[in-house]
């Protein structure tokens, strides 16, 4: 399969991640909207390592070998980000009995 | 010993005298005070002596000091350095001399101030010698400017003395003002002559051997003749001379020892001694030796006519200053440069003994100096009687005394040079004769005027008063016999002689003219004849003053008293439009623009950040919405500057 449909697919997951985190009021979606363009990155970075391999001399194997590693990088923080992320939320339904993103706007002054 | 080797000393004791009177004169009684602020300038006189000894040696030649480069950049060079010659060392020995008499006098005269406040005028005392010394001795015209500028910063000081009183304030800022509008031409002349000739060293410049101007023989070339007219600039403030003479008379506001030393025999004179060094400068000019001649003229007629009618004796003296300093400036515009030169001695012998006089009768009629309420003091104050009566002699040109020989030196090489001016100068020779004998008469001779606590109270001063009279009025009667005329003597004329090898290469190269001994004889009668006629007049006109109280005077009297109504168009013509310039800027200028500027740079940004701050709503939506269109923004940027 040809590399350009890894980017249309990569694109529209990521414009579909930007969408859902600038219209939602519901944060856990928008926690989710943003995790949506953390993969098409991760998916669009595997993507082309794969397409490296392909070609497959030393320069190339090294480039290709750290994309993956760079993924897995990603993916770990995220996951902390997660965590992070899970205990704002709850701690805001606790304070707000709601997670409506914009009840956050209370935070400034 | 080689008493040029001292020289640095001259000028360095009374430095430390100001210094010593100036810090401790809460510590110091005025006894102490009075008695160092003498004994330095007493020092500096007798090496000035010494000096004077070697200088007038045969076979002397002008010698250069050299101290330390005070400025040096690149490849302009200008030293802290000295030059003793005949010109120098005859400065010394008069601001010295009659310096040193000064001081004595003023233990007396200012015996009734506070301890701090003696302390302090003879630390300016003492500061204005040493400035005055450095402006002569410099070896060089920045080094002048220094002791230029020094002596008017004395002056301004002393003629405010008093500076409770605001009027003495006014006056002090006055002098000083109208001295620094002289001083930025002598600045301009100073700048001018570095970049035309790279030096300002005398001894480069006029070296008769391989000085910058000795190889120029071209005469009024435009360099010369506009450093000239710029250094006479300076000459026309520090002298007092028209237009910028409207200082003087009001400086009599200072302490009198002060009008006597300051604005009388040394300061004034600082011109002439700048025009007489520069003389080779003005020698190649004509122009402006033209120039000098009339400005010397005019004040010199215009200052004695002013003089017929004042009756402060102060003011009269200011007057006769003026005009007096115009006869020595027309001396140098005929180019009799030595005739001028002994014109500043005489005039310092007879000029102070006159304001020191004056001060005795003022200090005896306890601050009183309109000379309509005085009259009669010859009876009581015998010894100031008889010196102001020889300086009135001395003054008014009557031979033998001293001001006649110097005066007639210049009226004959005036003669030389045209004889309209020379009839004019006799005018004012005459004018002055009249207002000397006036204020004689008034002062000492008739019936007492003023009241009788006054007249109890009349008294002859004390001897540190009168030693100095005493003193001066001596030189004054035989100061003159330095410089006896060829006309009677042959070979008599020790002053000009002295003085010729300062003036060697202008003699030589303006080739003097000279009237001849017949002439001169009958130019010696005639203006001797008619000034003692004139006095003569004048002292019976006054000897029974009596102030008139019928007729009118007419427009020209009337203008005369008022000074021809010169201070009051110079507020008109300058301070009125310099005061509503200031109105302007400070009212418009200043408040609506420059603070509107800064006031306005700081509304803006007030409002300006009022209005982002809305920005921050708290809304994480739109937050994340303006990080999307930046990252679309810096995308859109990167793919067209590709």
């Amino acid at each position: 399969m040809e590399i350009k449909w890894y980017i249309f697919l990569s694109l529209a997951l990521f414009c579909i991640g930007i969408i859902g985190a600038l219209t939602r009021r519901n944060s856990i979606i928008v926690f989710m909207c943003i995790e949506l363009m953390l993969n098409s990155v991760n998916l669009l970075l595997v993507a082309f390592s794969k397409m490296h391999m392909a070609g497959m001399n030393a320069f190339s194997y090294s480039m290709a070998s750290s994309a993956q590693i760079f993924v897995f990088f990603i993916m770990i923080v995220a996951a902390a980000e997660v965590s992070v992320g899970l205990a704002i939320i709850v701690l805001l339904y606790r304070n707000t009995r709601s997670i409506d993103i914009n009840f956050l706007n209370r935070l400034k002054n | 010993m080689d008493a040029i080797q001292l020289i640095y000393l001259v000028p360095l004791l009374p430095l430390i005298g100001c210094l010593i009177n100036g810090l401790a004169r809460n510590a110091l009684s005025k006894t102490l005070v009075g008695i160092i602020g003498s004994a330095v300038v007493f020092v500096s006189f007798c090496i000035s002596v010494l000096i004077f000894i070697q200088v007038s040696k045969e076979g002397f030649v002008t010698q250069n000091i050299h101290y330390f480069d005070f400025i040096h950049v690149d490849k302009l060079v200008i030293p802290f350095e000295f030059q003793v010659d005949q010109l120098t060392s005859l400065f010394l020995l008069i601001i010295t001399g009659v310096g040193f008499l000064i001081h004595v006098y003023s233990i007396s005269y200012m015996k009734d101030e506070t301890q701090s406040g003696f302390g302090r005028y003879f630390s300016y005392l003492n500061l204005f010698v040493f400035s005055m010394l450095i402006l002569v001795l410099g070896g060089n015209y920045v080094i002048m400017y220094i002791g230029w500028e020094g002596v008017g910063l004395c002056s301004y000081l002393l003629i405010g003395f008093w500076f409770k009183d605001q009027a003495n304030n006014d006056a002090g800022k006055k002098a000083f003002i109208m001295n620094r509008i002289g001083d930025v031409g002598f600045l301009l002349a100073v700048f001018w002559m570095i970049s035309a000739f790279g030096t300002a060293s005398y001894a480069r410049l006029y070296n008769s051997e391989n000085g910058i101007i000795s190889s120029i023989t071209a005469i009024n070339s435009p360099a010369i003749v506009g450093i000239t007219l710029l250094l006479f600039v300076g000459a026309i403030g520090k002298s007092a001379q028209i237009p910028l003479y409207t200082w003087l008379p009001d400086a009599m506001a200072g302490p009198t020892p002060v009008s006597a030393l300051i604005h009388a025999a040394t300061m004034v004179t600082a011109g002439i001694y700048m025009i007489a060094r520069s003389n080779i400068l003005y020698s190649l000019a004509p122009v402006t030796l033209a120039g000098v001649a009339s400005i010397g003229l005019i004040t010199a007629i215009v200052a004695a006519i002013i003089a017929l009618k004042q009756n402060d004796i102060k003011k009269v003296l200011a007057y006769s200053t003026v005009s007096q300093l115009g006869y020595m400036f027309l001396g140098l515009g005929v180019g009799a440069y030595s005739a001028a030169v002994f014109h500043v001695m005489t005039h310092a012998f007879f000029k102070a003994l006159l304001f020191l006089a004056a001060g005795s009768v003022i200090h005896a009629m306890s601050g009183e100096q309109d000379m309509t309420k005085m009259g009669g003091l010859g009876k009581k104050m015998k010894i100031t009687y008889a010196t102001f009566f020889i300086a009135t002699l001395a003054i008014a040109g009557i031979p033998p005394f001293s001001g006649f020989f110097s005066k007639d030196e210049i009226l004959s090489a005036t003669f030389a040079q045209s004889p309209v001016l020379y009839v004019l100068a006799l005018g004012g020779a005459l004018l002055t004769a009249f207002y000397m004998f006036r204020a004689l008469a008034m002062t000492f001779k008739g019936k007492f005027r003023g009241t009788a606590e006054q007249e109890h109270h009349i008294h002859e001063s004390p001897a540190t008063m009168t030693v100095p009279l005493v003193v001066l009025a001596i030189l004054a009667a035989v100061g003159g016999f330095i410089g006896i005329p060829e006309v009677f003597v042959k070979n008599a004329n020790k002053f000009d002689e002295f003085l010729s090898p300062v003036f060697a290469h202008s003699t030589a190269f303006m080739g003097m003219r000279e009237v001849s001994h017949q002439t001169d004889l009958i130019l010696i009668i005639v203006s001797s004849v008619l000034v003692i006629i004139v006095s003569v007049w004048a002292y019976n006109k006054f000897k029974n003053y009596a102030p008139s109280t019928v007729g009118a005077d007419n427009a020209f009297v009337k203008a005369i008293k008022n000074k021809f109504y010169i201070d009051e168009a110079y507020y008109m013509l300058f301070v009125k439009p310099y005061r509503a310039l200031g109105a302007f800027l400070n009212n418009i200028f200043d408040k609506k623009g420059i603070d509107g500027i800064v006031n306005g740079v700081g509304r803006s940004v007030n409002y300006g950040s009022r209005q982002l701050r809305l920005l921050q709503s708290g809304q994480v939506g739109s937050y994340l919405l303006l990080m999307v269109i930046g990252l679309l923004i810096l995308f859109i940027i990167q793919l067209f500057t590709k």
